[in-house]
């Protein structure tokens, strides 16, 4: 029988080292929504997502009262919706018009977040993909909870660099749209290679179209619980370290595991998969900075980053696998910059470059993450940026994203807020030369050699 | 056996465990285990308990658990026992 010391732990974990469910994610198929009448579809994907959705967040809610767990986040992922309206939209506004319907049904089913106002141009771009591409700025800045993702490459297809141009032109604008709220816009926006198709974190969740008509995908957390654990085992070895956060990482994922059977069963919606990630927040005490610090170093970002963050990564997934029946997702321990403590602190130190950061994404889930930069970053370079990391998916056969916020009206020095989850960030200087002439060659990176397994 | 892990966690005071026994018995919820400890000062009781009889919902439960537990001055919790299960035992 579980006795005092078991149960004194797992609560520990809850109350003092932020251990919850991070998001029970709801992924929905809209491929039935699919109409030529515009205000047709618009209807169906509100009558769908309002009836598969409208009892997510009252049931995260009770297993959150019955276990004793926090679950932050209740949020929906849908088809990618350049395939769903590629047949109604015909103008950019009438994608925009999806974007609101998406966003009046998650205010109405209560989630924080929806995510598939996405596209999948890998290899090419469809006249739909297209104009659902160039109606992202104004999507969203019209809405508050959709949020948006663009795959542009993979290691199978290449990366296709005419939507790698477009995407930077399109973060810029984005940024523009939203300049009232410090370019808040572009925090909803990834660009992807190898997106996968079960992702439950925003805000780059779809519901990929190999995906069943419903999923529940649930993401934990624990950065604090590792840390803690770490603090017991300082100066050991890397076989006590690694088995420290292999143990803390199989326990962190129990939960999740336990909390999507329940939500799947509650739900009546089969169990897709947990994601056994390290996602932190902003809060005290929850951040994987933290960690490489206890891992030790002085402070993220200092020699010796890159190995310590690939060790961690892969003792998550050692000890995560184990712990759950399905897994998938993104999977890994997440360095956003704007939401972690720890790497505010490496930024503001001046410990943590943009350079670093991309070297840390060949190691971990997922890429370059929330990093506000100038607001006078020219297009082609956010392009290039964009461009390298995409590179660095497509050869590593992972997957890798960018999400960054040029920061309208603001430069290096100032900070920018964005509240709540979101968090907050120095703004970080940005290699000045050009690649103008390399951006606008126009037309697609050829897929890797050993993309031909065949 | 549908059993709940009740934890109370406060500073000792006379009858914590006599509240928190009346509550249980009057509302047919049967205990299995109990262990208890003070440490520093302050009392840590860990009970497990049998709800099959008991006809209240598990949420009016843990409610009413808290109520008495803010009465008495201490933190009262009730969780399912399979999140205990699921992360200690494989």
């Amino acid at each position: 029988m579980i006795n005092l010391y078991e149960v004194t732990e797992t609560n520990k974990m809850i109350e003092e080292e932020n251990l919850d469910v991070r998001t029970i994610t709801l992924g929905i198929s809209l491929l039935d929504c699919i109409d030529s009448d515009l205000k047709i579809v618009n209807e169906k994907i509100y009558q769908k997502i309002y009836h598969a959705a409208k009892d997510l967040v009252k049931t995260g809610e009770e297993i959150s009262k019955e276990y004793g767990i926090p679950i932050v986040n209740k949020r929906i992922s849908v088809t990618p919706v350049s395939l769903v309206g590629g047949a109604a939209c015909k103008t950019e506004e009438d994608f925009v018009g999806i974007a609101k319907t998406l966003d009046k049904v998650a205010h109405e089913v209560g989630v924080n977040f929806i995510g598939g106002y996405s596209a999948l141009v890998s290899k090419g771009m469809s006249r739909a993909d297209e104009l659902l591409i160039r109606s992202i700025p104004k999507a969203l800045s019209v809405t508050e909870r959709v949020c948006s993702s663009v795959n542009v490459g993979s290691t199978k297809t290449g990366i296709n660099m005419d939507a790698v141009k477009l995407m930077g032109e399109m973060i810029v604008k984005t940024a523009e749209f939203t300049k009232e709220a410090d370019s808040l816009g572009c925090a909803k926006l990834v660009v992807f290679c190898n997106a996968p198709d079960d992702n439950p974190f925003m805000a780059g969740a779809f519901h990929g179209v190999t995906e069943a008509d419903r999923i529940i995908n649930v993401g934990v957390s624990g950065p604090g619980v590792v840390k803690t654990a770490l603090e017991q085992v300082r100066g050991r070895n890397f076989e006590v370290l690694c088995e420290t956060i292999k143990k803390t990482a199989f326990k962190v994922t129990r939960v999740g595991q336990l909390v999507a059977k329940e939500a799947s069963k509650r739900l009546g919606v089969p169990f897709g998969i947990v994601d056994l990630s390290l996602a932190p927040t902003p809060a005290i005490g929850d951040s994987v900075a933290d960690i490489l610090c206890e891992i030790g170093l002085e402070h993220a970002g200092a020699p010796g980053t890159t190995a310590a963050l690939a060790l961690l990564n892969d003792q998550v997934k050692k000890g995560g696998v184990m712990a759950s029946s399905y897994v998938g997702g993104l999977s890994g321990a997440f360095i956003p910059v704007s939401e972690d403590q720890g790497m505010i602190d490496a930024v503001t130190a001046g410990a943590l470059s943009l350079e670093k950061l991309e070297a840390m994404t060949c190691v971990c889930s997922v890429g370059l993450d929330m990093i506000a930069i100038p607001g006078d970053t020219k297009a082609s370079t956010i392009s290039g940026i964009i461009a390298d990391e995409m590179a660095i998916g497509m050869i590593n056969q992972k997957t890798t994203a960018v999400r960054l916020i040029p920061v309208i009206g603001k430069g290096v020095g100032e900070t920018v807020e964005f509240g709540g989850l979101l968090g907050y960030a120095p703004i970080m200087p940005v290699n000045p030369f050009s690649c103008d002439a390399f951006v606008n060659r126009g037309g697609r990176i050829p897929a890797p050699i050993h993309s031909f397994k065949n | 056996m549908k059993k709940t892990i009740i934890t109370v966690v406060g500073k000792d005071t006379v009858g914590i465990i006599a509240k928190v026994c009346s509550y249980l018995a009057e509302n047919k919820i049967n205990i299995l285990d109990i262990s208890q400890t003070i440490v520093q000062g302050y009392f840590n009781m860990m009970m497990i308990v049998d709800t099959n009889e008991t006809e209240k919902a598990f949420g009016e439960m843990a409610d009413e658990m808290d109520t008495l537990g803010e009465s008495i001055g201490v933190i009262i919790k009730c969780q399912k026992e399979e999140i205990f299960d699921q992360m200690h035992r494989i």
